[in-house]
């Protein structure tokens, strides 16, 4: 429910599928290329597309990587067993990859550590590097800006500062001139027209498309044609219901090192499968804080308070339930968690934060009966790995909630302490972390 | 507007409504709203809102119900009901309440942006709140430019909308009304608020409530990443309303709508006090990039950041906590140096008019009860399963309890031994007909061929039901029974009857006779000898048959008198003799006929229509005319 970025072979796809709609025919982008997945068989991949063997080759990852280049992640003019071996080669072992570098080269950050399984594989197109351009479009709160430098490829560097840049008002397509005056002043002129034309009808493609990024680096423009050689791009994939059939066989996928571990695709699946929202992601397995707070702004203010009181590293998990899960549903997402957590034994004891805000309409006492269940559940191992519970909610009959809470930390054992709307909500962060345990 | 021209001035604009609102302000205490799609909760929230307030008219005008029509529904507006119109078309509704000039449009995602761009399109309408979750970013872009150049305001979308303490309420905004009088919303304080976050307002709302003099207005402009309005927006407008002392703002990690309120901070667009902080500090936290649960809450670059955000508004000067923990606190600080200051004097707590508990939330709590006006014993269709008596439908197909089981649940409210189901299905077996030639199947087919319908038709024949005909089963059986229990011999009661001057019921057949015995009666006659427990009463009958019979040897005992005598028998072996007796004058033998037969009357009724037989009318021959 948002803009989601969506895999570079699907872009081009829909690029070289529809972009002659948006220019009367004028141009034609080829979709001579093959995705690689994980369950591909690469080497029988010439049967189909016998161009693989019978031209030199260009080979990457198409996993929402940044700066491909700099990782040294595109394989360049290699014949088809060079590829072949290549792939095989990077899908081996987990690698890290890095989002920024110095002027040297070196690494900026410590990286994402992750798994490559799907790589684009294409014919080498011969050009020359100075025809190599960068041209960019993205949505913004009163329109679109298109973003365009003269030089492109890996070495473009700081787009942000150097492109120049074209605003578009709200229900405005620029014309060819106004491209061409406000972006491509540096190309020669011999090109103008041409890349004007061609850029035009890019946009006209990328509104229609609620595209809300959509970024072709380089892009190849010489006298006579324009071809995009790298695409990355974002959806508003709300607009599915209105332009999902224009779109085709889209897949909106996670970047790059956040594969969901078991439990995270488990909740995924619970959360598809109801109108309510079940959210999961397992920050540290061996932290000491984990939370199962209502609703999506709560849960966030619930993990900034963890982070903020100096406790960042203790920080298990993002948890968030809301909309009114089933009892069935809320006690699943409960057990997950409970079972994640009791694994295994921190010496200091670990903390279950229950919390919520006031809720407007969810009958607070009904959300609870599934988490009770699953701490009933859990009795031993809580009691074994020395948890305690603290809880608070507000809303309809929440004290009845509350009052079955307190009933259970006696019923089993388990410590649970619980308050209700009268006490700020994330005073049981501190109260848990800093009364000391 | 009026305009009046005054000899010697320049004419001037008069407000023609003393409601007028200055442009900051979006609602007031008569501002009237039409609620887009039939939302009857919401509708009746607002309304609940309105009454706690003081409000003298509702809040909500009109329902706009595109998939419905034109009519009136009814709401409670504390405790009398009124009734609300509802339009199928905006415009009509506009037309017919030209004071209402906000909208809440509770149109699905697909539908919000059209139906947002048709209200824009209604000059009256000024502010529009929508509350979908998932509209296309483009589509809102343009409805914002749009409403931007119309000098109007949106709310939203995805968003629970907003409220002004005391003078309106968008949508479900504040939850249930026990929770806006905690939060004090029913009447107005000092605090302008904006949030993106919907579902934490009613947090918010009480946070302010126990920590200063309560909410002047709250708005939650939604989660989108280009919301239609933005929290610079709203607090530029509370900047202006002067019963706004203090400005409260919730941010959040994504985007750089903070960044407009840094920059009117040290532009001095801003001057009152703000208490603001942005969430989603966390999100240093995790390794990969993360979308949390607003679809605006994404971090693009190290400025969308929460830290960053909280930083550079502390910069400008905004009172921002250093964690989420202390924000009631900071609030309550500042609150607390305005008093000091006499910005604020608190005012005294109006009195709250209690809005009767609904009677279903009074039910489910356990705290009122009343008298029910109906009473059913036999079936309950309310659980997971429809129930005959005790045997669920279930049951009665798994003990194969047959229509004979189904009838002793549901008329006599226990199971009867396979002896007695068998005989009730041999009773309707027998009598589901008797050829088209009786007074019954006779009207039935008159009035089919009539052209009546089916109901129409069987009840047509099953009202000539009674004393006359088919009445005997009940009759005989009281007969008889009376006689047995009163110990009168065969002999005594022929004999009684004769001096009388009484028909026995249930004795004598047209054509039947002695010689020529009607097998449905000795089909009866064998079953109940071989299979009953007790046949007191039918061998009874036997014996009064055989006196009668020597009179005139079609005096026998016809189906009727069998069927009512052996069901007495029946009744009688398996309960008690009152009980048995309880059920015959109730008319359950009456009407074990009427059910058989009304087999038999559709089965015409059918046949009549197949057959497509033309309206019956009786010859002239067939009739005897005589006036004289």
């Amino acid at each position: 429910m948002a803009q989601k970025a969506i895999r570079e072979a699907d872009g081009m796809r829909m690029l070289a599928r529809l972009l002659g709609e948006y220019s009367d025919g004028r141009y034609v982008v080829d979709d001579k290329f093959v995705s690689v997945g994980p369950d591909t068989n690469v080497a029988a991949l010439p049967e189909q597309h016998p161009w693989l063997v019978e031209e030199r080759l260009v080979v990457k990852p198409d996993q929402l990587i940044k700066r491909r280049g700099k990782n040294d992640l595109i394989l360049v003019d290699v014949p088809f067993d060079k590829a072949k071996a290549w792939i095989e080669a990077k899908t081996k072992a987990p690698i890290t990859i890095h989002g920024a570098f110095d002027e040297a080269g070196t690494p900026l950050d410590e990286g994402t550590f992750g798994r490559l399984t799907n790589f684009l594989i294409e014919p080498l197109v011969k050009h020359d590097p100075s025809d190599e351009c960068y041209v960019a479009m993205v949505s913004t709160r009163d329109g679109d800006e298109i973003l365009f430098h003269h030089r492109g490829g890996v070495d473009v560097g700081d787009v942000e500062s150097k492109a120049l840049r074209l605003h578009v008002p709200v229900g405005q397509a620029p014309s060819p001139q106004e491209i061409e005056s406000a972006l491509l002043r540096e190309v020669p002129p011999g090109k103008r027209a041409h890349l004007a034309g061609f850029i035009e009808a890019l946009f006209k493609f990328y509104v229609d498309l609620h595209y809300a990024f959509l970024e072709i680096n380089p892009l190849v423009v010489t006298k006579d044609a324009v071809i995009p050689l790298d695409l990355a791009a974002r959806l508003d994939s709300t607009a599915e219901f209105a332009v999902g059939k224009r779109w085709g066989k889209v897949e909106f996928t996670a970047p790059f090192g956040s594969s969901p571990t078991k439990e995270e695709a488990f909740i995924e699946e619970l959360d598809a499968k109801t109108g309510a929202s079940l959210k999961l992601t397992v920050i540290n397995p061996e932290g000491r804080v984990w939370t199962m707070v209502a609703g999506g702004g709560a849960s966030v203010i619930f993990a900034d308070t963890i982070t903020d009181l100096g406790f960042m590293d203790e920080l298990a998990n993002y948890g968030e339930y809301s909309g009114d899960p089933s009892e069935e549903f809320t006690y699943l997402y409960a057990r997950t968690i409970l079972d994640l957590m009791t694994r295994s034994k921190h010496p200091k004891g670990k903390i279950l934060l229950i919390g919520g805000g006031i809720a407007n309409f969810t009958d607070v006492a009904n959300t609870f009966k599934g988490i009770i269940r699953a701490l009933r559940e859990y009795k031993v191992p809580l009691q074994d790995g020395r948890v305690k519970i603290y809880v608070r909610r507000g809303g309809p009959n929440y004290r009845e909630g509350l009052r079955m809470m307190r009933e259970l930390g006696h019923e089993i054992g388990v410590p649970i302490e619980v308050y209700g709307p009268e006490t700020h909500m994330t005073k049981i962060v501190s109260m848990a972390l800093k009364g000391g345990m | 507007m009026t305009t009046t021209a005054t000899p010697g001035q320049q004419p001037r604009t008069e407000p023609e409504s003393l409601h007028e609102k200055p442009p900051f302000e979006l609602f007031d205490k008569n501002t009237q709203a039409f609620v887009y799609n039939n939302q009857v909760n919401a509708t009746q929230r607002m309304l609940d809102f309105d009454y706690v307030s003081g409000r003298a008219t509702p809040s909500v005008a009109a329902i706009i119900h595109p998939t419905g029509s034109d009519g009136l529904s009814k709401f409670f507006f504390g405790r009398r009901e009124i009734l609300i119109p509802m339009y199928k078309r905006l415009e009509r509704a506009a037309a017919e309440h030209p004071d209402v000039d906000v909208m809440i449009n509770f149109a699905s995602f697909r539908s919000a942006a059209a139906s947002t761009d048709e209200a824009l399109d209604v000059p009256q309408l000024k502010t529009i709140a929508i509350i979908a979750e998932g509209v296309p970013e483009r589509d809102t872009k343009r409805l914002t430019i749009k409403a931007k150049r119309l000098g109007k305001v949106l709310i939203g979308p995805a968003t629970v909308g907003g409220i002004k303490a005391g003078c309106f309420k968008i949508g479900n905004t504040g939850g249930t009304i026990e929770n806006i009088v905690e939060s004090k919303l029913h009447r107005p304080g000092s605090v302008g608020f904006v949030s993106k976050s919907g579902g934490l307002s009613n947090e918010e709302y009480y946070t302010i409530a126990m920590n200063t003099d309560g909410l002047y207005e709250g708005i939650a402009i939604g989660g989108d990443m280009f919301p239609g309005s933005t929290l610079l927006d709203h607090l530029l407008r509370y900047e202006q309303i002067p019963e706004v002392k203090m400005l409260v703002c919730l941010g959040e990690l994504g985007g750089s709508g903070e960044y407009d309120i840094v920059e009117a901070l040290e532009q001095k667009r801003i001057t009152k006090p703000l208490v603001m902080w942005v969430t989603g500090t966390c999100s240093k936290a995790f390794k990969t990039e993360v979308q949390f649960g607003h679809a605006g809450a994404k971090v693009g670059s190290e400025a969308e950041t929460a830290d960053a955000k909280n930083a550079a508004l502390r910069r400008a000067g905004a009172i921002v906590p250093d964690s989420y923990d202390d924000y009631g606190e900071k609030i309550k600080e500042t609150y607390l140096e305005l008093v000091e200051a006499g910005v604020i004097t608190p005012q005294p707590e109006p009195e709250v008019p209690v809005i009767p508990m609904d009677y279903a939330k009074a039910v489910k709590e356990g705290i009122i009860r009343k008298p029910a006006s109906f009473i059913s014993t036999i079936s309950d269709d309310r659980g997971e399963e429809l129930m005959y008596g005790n045997v669920s439908i279930s049951e009665v197909f798994e003990r194969d309890l047959g229509l004979g089981g189904v009838l002793s649940l549901l008329w006599f409210k226990r199971l009867l031994p396979a002896y007695a189901t068998k005989f009730i299905e041999m009773a309707i077996m027998i009598t589901a007909d008797h050829g088209p030639a009786v007074s019954g199947a006779h009207n039935t087919i008159v009035a089919t061929r009539a052209g009546k319908d089916l109901v129409s038709s069987v009840v047509s024949g099953m009202l000539t039901i009674g004393p006359r005909f088919g009445g005997a089963v009940d009759g005989a059986a009281q007969m008889f029974s009376e006689a047995f229990d009163r110990g009168l011999s065969p002999q005594a009661f022929v004999d009684e009857m004769k001096r009388k001057g009484v028909n026995i019921q249930g004795i004598g057949h047209r054509v039947k006779s002695i010689h020529n015995p009607d097998m449905r009666v000795s089909i009866i006659k064998d079953y109940v000898f071989k299979h009953f427990g007790s046949s007191e009463l039918l061998g009874y009958a036997v014996e009064v048959e055989k006196i009668t019979t020597t009179k005139r040897n079609n005096l026998i005992l016809n189906v009727d008198g069998a069927i009512g005598i052996a069901f007495a028998d029946m009744l009688r072996s398996e309960m008690t003799r009152e009980e048995a007796d309880m059920y015959i004058q109730l008319g359950a033998l009456n009407g074990l006929f009427v059910l058989g037969r009304s087999i038999g009357l559709m089965g015409h009724h059918l046949d009549q229509k197949r057959l497509k037989q033309g309206l019956y009318r009786h010859p002239w021959d067939d009739i005897a005319y005589m006036l004289d």
